[in-house]
């Protein structure tokens, strides 16, 4: 169960000085405001949880039907649609605003993404395989090797073979909040997150141990 | 100006002095020995400035008791107090690795107005 939760957009990666004069690796995080939508109960839909937006989209992005779950409850068009189930969420009222200040420096997160897409690759880069000589007529550079014994005479399912890689859903879990900044709606978050920049992100307390 | 360069220009220093590789500065860095906090000085020619903006870091070289001694530092680093130009050098090069095979009197730099 989540007990805080919000939407952002990734912005980048830079680095900031620390009280104590290190440089940290950020990425700075976009998050919110994100507005509940709809609230879904136990009696009505059998869970609890809430349905929030995030980010502003103009009327005629919108079919009818997206329009619908605005317009009932005179709310802003958003472009992002994503359910949390909070512990608390008989807490949330439709039409509350969930603001970045919800985290405090030293808060550890889990960050959700879609990662980058890399492509077709080879078992080198997706499955950390290691390389044949380069040199010498080895003639057997980033090649997969062996795709296991030939007595069953054909290859097991789930081996490690060259394929697509990337561009799917991808959470970091356990990473700090170094900086929280409300009026920019600003998150700096230690570490590396997935996905290109501009990319939606879901950003919630950490699963792990602690904070 | 989006918000990555606004947080990055918010840090970078306003008050270090133009410098070059070739320029003799002292660094004055500020070092925590248990629990005090005092300066210390770090003085030699600068070899190289690497990087832009806010990750730029500069590399300061002097012989010390005979042995080549280096120290890289971040411009914008909140370790460093103030930084002094000393000398200033003409060089030819932006980067002086070719000091580090010089000793004595070939490792002179010849200074500039």
């Amino acid at each position: 169960m989540i007990s805080k939760a919000i939407l952002g957009k990734k912005l980048g990666m830079t680095q900031i000085f620390s009280d104590t004069g290190e440089a940290l690796p950020v990425t700075l995080v976009e998050a919110g405001p994100c507005l509940v939508i709809q609230k879904k109960t136990v009696n009505n839909d059998g869970y609890s949880a809430i349905k929030v937006g995030y980010e502003d989209i103009k009327e005629n992005r919108l079919n009818k039907p997206q329009k619908g779950q605005f317009t009932k409850n005179q709310l802003a068009f958003k472009r992002y649609l994503r359910e949390f189930r909070m512990q608390d969420a008989d807490k949330y009222n439709v039409g509350d605003e969930i603001k970045v200040d919800i985290f405090q420096p030293g808060d550890k997160v889990d960050v959700t993404g879609i990662s980058k897409g890399k492509g077709f690759a080879g078992g080198i880069k997706r499955w950390n395989f290691k390389r044949g000589p380069m040199a010498h007529g080895s003639m057997y550079h980033r090649r997969p090797g062996s795709g296991g014994a030939t007595d069953p005479a054909r290859v097991f399912k789930g081996n490690k073979r060259p394929g697509h890689l990337g561009a799917e859903k991808s959470t970091v879990q356990n990473l700090e909040v170094v900086k929280v900044d409300p009026e920019k709606n600003l998150l700096m978050i230690k570490g590396s997150v997935p996905g290109p920049k501009k990319s939606l992100l879901f950003i919630k307390n950490t699963v792990k141990s602690g904070k | 100006m989006d918000l990555l360069t606004s947080v990055e220009q918010e840090q970078i220093k306003k008050d270090i002095p133009d410098f070059r590789p070739g320029d003799t500065v002292s660094v004055y860095t500020k070092v925590v020995e248990g629990g005090r906090e005092r300066i210390q000085v770090f003085e030699g020619i600068v070899i190289a400035r690497k990087g832009g903006g806010l990750r730029e870091t500069f590399t300061v070289r002097k012989i010390s008791y005979g042995v080549g001694v280096e120290r890289i530092f971040p411009l914008n680093s909140p370790r460093i107090d103030r930084i002094e130009v000393v000398k200033k050098g003409k060089v030819r090069r932006a980067k002086l690795y070719y000091m580090r095979k010089l000793r004595g009197k070939a490792a002179r730099i010849k200074e500039r107005d």
